[in-house]
C-alpha cells in the first residue's frame, strides 16, 4: 500500500487566479524516501501543507499512511512528523524544552522513542539549556527533525529541509535521512537542489504546479533522449550567443564553467561539428566532450517540452 | 485535559522568560496608577489674573486681597489700563482680566450699585468657566461682606434662599477617587487586549502556529492554553492595582471585594475574547498592533473615564454603551465609591457578560473559518 498518494490534487490561491498545484498525483511507496524537487514557486510547499491537513486543495484526493487527508486529517496529525520550510520551534524556549514540549502534545516521551533520535540528539545534547533561537542554522536543523521525529511518525515530510543550510550539514542529513529510512519510516523530502536528487530513491520532478516526471533518478536520466555536449572556451558568453544563433543547436545552456548542449540532429561527430562553430567563429581555448546528463539537465529538458506554458514574464 | 496542561506551563514558561514584557506588564500598572491621577487633576487651581484697577480705594483693595487670598488665584499682574491687562491673555500669561471702574468704592456705597468687568481667556474651556465661576462666587461673597450690605440687612430683610449642599460619595469632590477606579480599569483593558492580540500573532508570524496545527493539539486547547495565563495575569493586575489603591490613595472600596472581582473576571474574559478577535484578523504584529490602538483609543475616550457619558451626544451615548470598557469603569466606579451590591450591578454585569460571549464566540468561528 501506498504510504502517500495523490490523486488530480488541485489547488488555487486568491479565488482560483493563482495555479499553484495543476493536478498532481503521484504515490509514495511505504518506507522510501521520495524526493519532490522543484525551483522555487514550483509548489511544493502547497502540497506539504494539503498532506500534513493544514491546506484545503480545491479538487482531488490524497491519503497519508492510509488516511484521507479531509476526512481523517486526527489520525493523519499523530502519524505524520512535519519539519516545516521555516524554523518554526519556539525560539525562545531551549531545545530540551521544545523537545519536550512536542513529546507531550504527541502523547508520549523523549525517553519513549529516545532511540529513534539518539543519532541526531545526541550531536545538540551538549547544548539542552540552549534557547532554540540561538542556535545555529544546522543545529535548529537538527532539533527541528528530532521534534519531528518524537513521536516515532510512520510518514516523515521534510519541507525544503537543507535550503540555508551549508554544504557538511547538508551531506549529514541526507545521512541521517539514510539511517532513518532503514528504520522503515516513509521519508517525502522536497529540494530545490537537483544535486540531492541522486540521493532520492524516487523523485518527482515538478514545475509551475505540474508533474514533469516521476522515476528513479537513474531512469530519468537514461531516459535523456540525446547526447549531451559539454562545450567551454576563452570566452563562455560569447560562445553561448554563437551557438545559440546556430540552428543546429537545439538547447544549449550555461552550466557550471560548462556550456550544455543538445543537437537537433542527434548525429555521430557531434563533438566536432561544435569544435567547427566555435573555430569558425574565432574562439580559443576550445574545449568540447560528450557527457552523461544530470538531473537538471533533465529538468530543464523537460521543462522546455512544454512550451504550451506561458512563463511569468514573457 | 493533559495536553492543556503542558500548553500552559508552557505558556507560563515563555511569559516569564521575556523580562521586558513580564516587567512592563507589573510595573506599568503600579506606575501609571501612581503617576496618572496626579497629573490629571481637574480640579481648576492656579487661574492667573490681571488685574485693573482705576479705583485704588478701600474697598477695591479689599476685594484685591479676597481675590489673592482665596488661594484658587494668582494674580500676575497689576495694569494700568484694560489693553495692557489684554495684552497678558493674548501672551497667555492671564487667564482672566479684572477690570475694577474708578468710582468703585463711591458709586457703591452712595448708589448702592456697581459694576465689574471680567473677561476670561475661553481658550482653555474649563478652566475659564470654572475660574469665572469662582471668581463669581469671591465676588458675591465679597459683595455680602461689605459693611453698606451688611447694614441694609437690617432694614430691609429681603428673601434669600441660602444653598447649603454637601457631595455625596466623595465628599471632597477630589478628582482622584473619579479617576483612580477608571486608570485601574484602563490597564486591565490594555493588558487584557493587547497582550493576547500580540502573543497570538506572534505564533502567526514566528510561523510556529504551522507546526501546532500538524500536532494533534485541539483548536480549543490552543485557545485556552493562551487565554487562561492571560486571564491569570490580568487578575494579578487587578489585585495590585487595588493594592497601590489602597497603599497611595487609600481608597477602600466601600462595596464587596469579591463582587468587584467575580465582575472583574468576566470583563477579563470579554476582553480576552476581544484580543482574540482580533488576532484572528492580522497577519502580524504591527497589524495587531494598530488594530488595538485604534480601538484603545476608542474605549479610553468614549468610556466615561474622563469625560461624562450623560454629556455626550446621543449618538456618542450608543458607542460609548457599546464599549465594554464604560459598564466596567462604571461597575468600578459604584462599588468602589458608592458601595453598590450586586441588585445595583446586575445590569452592568449582564453587559459585560454579553460583551464576554459575542466577543469570544465571534473570535472562535472567526478563528474555525480560517483554518
Amino acid at each position: 500500500m501506498a504510504a502517500v498518494s495523490l490523486e488530480n490534487i488541485t489547488k488555487t490561491y486568491d479565488n482560483g487566479k493563482v495555479l499553484a498545484v495543476d493536478n498532481v498525483s503521484f504515490e509514495v511507496k511505504e518506507g522510501e524516501l521520495f524526493g519532490l524537487i522543484g525551483p522555487d514557486g514550483a509548489g511544493k510547499t502547497s502540497i506539504f501543507r494539503i498532506l500534513t491537513t493544514v491546506l484545503l486543495a480545491d479538487k482531488g484526493q490524497a491519503t497519508v499512511a492510509g488516511f484521507e487527508v479531509v476526512k481523517d486529517y486526527r489520525s493523519i496529525r499523530s502519524r505524520v512528523g512535519y519539519m516545516p520550510g521555516k524554523f518554526s520551534l519556539y525560539q525562545d524556549l531551549t531545545i530540551k524544552e521544545n523537545l519536550e514540549f512536542f513529546a507531550t502534545v504527541f502523547g508520549t516521551t523523549i525517553e519513549e522513542n529516545y532511540e529513534l533520535i539518539k543519532d541526531i540528539y545526541d550531536q545538540i545534547k551538549p547544548f539542552n539549556d540552549r534557547r532554540a533561537g540561538k542556535l545555529s542554522g544546522g543545529m535548529k536543523q537538527k532539533l527541528a527533525l528530532c521534534c519531528a521525529l518524537i513521536h516515532k511518525p510512520e510518514v516523515l515530510l521534510l519541507d525544503e529541509p537543507t535550503t540555508g543550510v551549508d554544504v557538511v550539514s547538508r551531506k549529514e542529513f541526507w545521512e541521517m535521512l539514510k539511517r532513518l529510512k532503514k528504520q522503515g519510516i516513509t521519508i517525502l523530502v522536497s529540494t530545490p537542489y537537483m544535486d540531492e536528487a541522486n540521493l532520492c530513491e524516487r523523485i518527482a520532478l515538478i514545475q509551475k504546479g505540474k508533474i514533469m516526471s516521476v522515476d528513479t533518478p537513474g531512469n530519468i536520466i537514461n531516459s535523456f533522449p540525446t547526447t549531451l555536449y559539454a562545450a567551454k572556451s576563452a570566452d563562455i558568453y560569447q560562445l553561448l550567443n554563437d551557438l545559440r544563433a546556430n540552428p543546429e543547436i537545439e538547447s544549449c545552456y550555461a552550466f557550471g564553467e560548462f556550456l550544455h548542449v543538445t543537437l537537433k540532429d542527434n548525429q555521430n561527430g557531434g563533438a566536432d561539428f561544435l569544435k567547427n562553430i566555435a573555430v569558425s567563429k574565432g574562439h580559443s581555448e576550445i574545449l568540447i566532450k560528450t557527457i552523461t546528463p544530470g538531473i537538471e539537465d533533465s529538468f530543464i529538458r523537460l521543462m522546455n517540452e512544454r512550451p504550451e506554458e506561458v512563463r511569468p514574464g514573457n | 485535559m493533559k495536553v492543556l496542561r503542558f500548553i500552559l506551563q508552557k505558556e507560563f514558561r515563555q511569559i516569564f522568560r521575556d523580562k521586558t514584557i513580564l516587567a512592563m506588564m507589573f510595573v506599568m500598572p503600579t506606575v501609571q496608577l501612581i503617576v496618572m491621577p496626579l497629573a490629571m487633576n481637574f480640579d481648576v487651581k492656579n487661574v492667573n489674573i490681571s488685574l485693573v484697577d482705576h479705583d485704588h480705594s478701600t474697598y477695591s483693595q479689599k476685594l484685591i486681597s479676597k481675590i489673592a487670598s482665596s488661594g484658587y488665584f494668582r494674580i500676575i499682574s497689576s495694569d494700568f489700563s484694560f489693553k495692557e491687562a489684554l495684552m497678558h491673555i493674548e501672551k497667555e500669561e492671564a487667564d482672566l482680566v479684572v477690570e475694577i471702574p474708578s468710582g468703585f468704592e463711591r458709586n457703591l456705597v452712595r448708589d448702592g450699585a456697581q459694576k465689574l468687568a471680567v473677561s476670561v481667556d475661553a481658550i482653555n474651556g474649563s478652566k475659564a468657566s470654572i475660574g469665572g465661576s469662582y471668581l463669581n462666587t469671591v465676588i458675591s461673597d465679597f459683595n455680602a461682606g461689605i459693611d453698606i450690605n451688611i447694614r441694609n440687612i437690617n432694614k430691609t430683610p429681603s428673601g434669600v434662599i441660602d444653598i447649603s449642599f454637601r457631595n455625596w460619595f466623595n465628599p471632597m469632590a477630589e478628582y482622584k477617587y473619579y479617576i483612580v477606579p477608571g486608570i485601574l480599569v484602563l490597564l486591565l483593558t490594555m493588558i487584557g487586549g493587547f497582550m493576547t492580540a500580540l502573543n497570538i500573532v506572534r505564533e502567526k508570524e514566528v510561523g510556529t502556529i504551522e507546526q501546532i496545527n500538524v500536532t494533534p493539539i485541539k483548536k480549543w486547547e490552543f485557545i485556552l492554553g493562551k487565554l487562561i495565563p492571560f486571564w491569570v495575569i490580568g487578575m494579578t493586575v487587578f489585585s495590585i492595582g487595588l493594592v497601590v489603591c489602597f497603599v497611595v490613595y487609600r481608597i477602600v472600596p466601600e462595596g464587596s471585594i469579591a463582587l468587584i472581582y467575580l465582575i472583574a473576571s468576566v470583563y477579563l474574559i470579554a476582553l480576552l475574547g476581544f484580543g482574540l478577535l482580533i488576532s484572528t484578523y492580522s497577519d502580524n504584529q504591527v497589524q495587531a498592533m494598530f488594530v488595538a490602538f485604534f480601538f484603545m483609543m476608542i474605549f479610553m475616550l468614549m468610556s466615561g473615564l474622563f469625560t461624562s457619558i450623560d454629556s455626550m451626544p446621543t449618538w456618542a451615548r450608543i458607542i460609548s454603551n457599546l464599549t465594554p470598557v464604560t459598564h466596567f469603569i462604571k461597575v468600578v466606579r459604584m462599588i468602589v465609591l458608592k458601595g453598590s451590591g450586586f441588585e445595583e450591578v446586575k445590569t452592568e454585569l449582564c453587559y459585560i457578560l454579553a460583551f464576554a460571549f459575542v466577543l469570544n464566540g465571534w473570535a472562535i468561528w472567526n478563528y474555525r473559518k480560517t483554518n
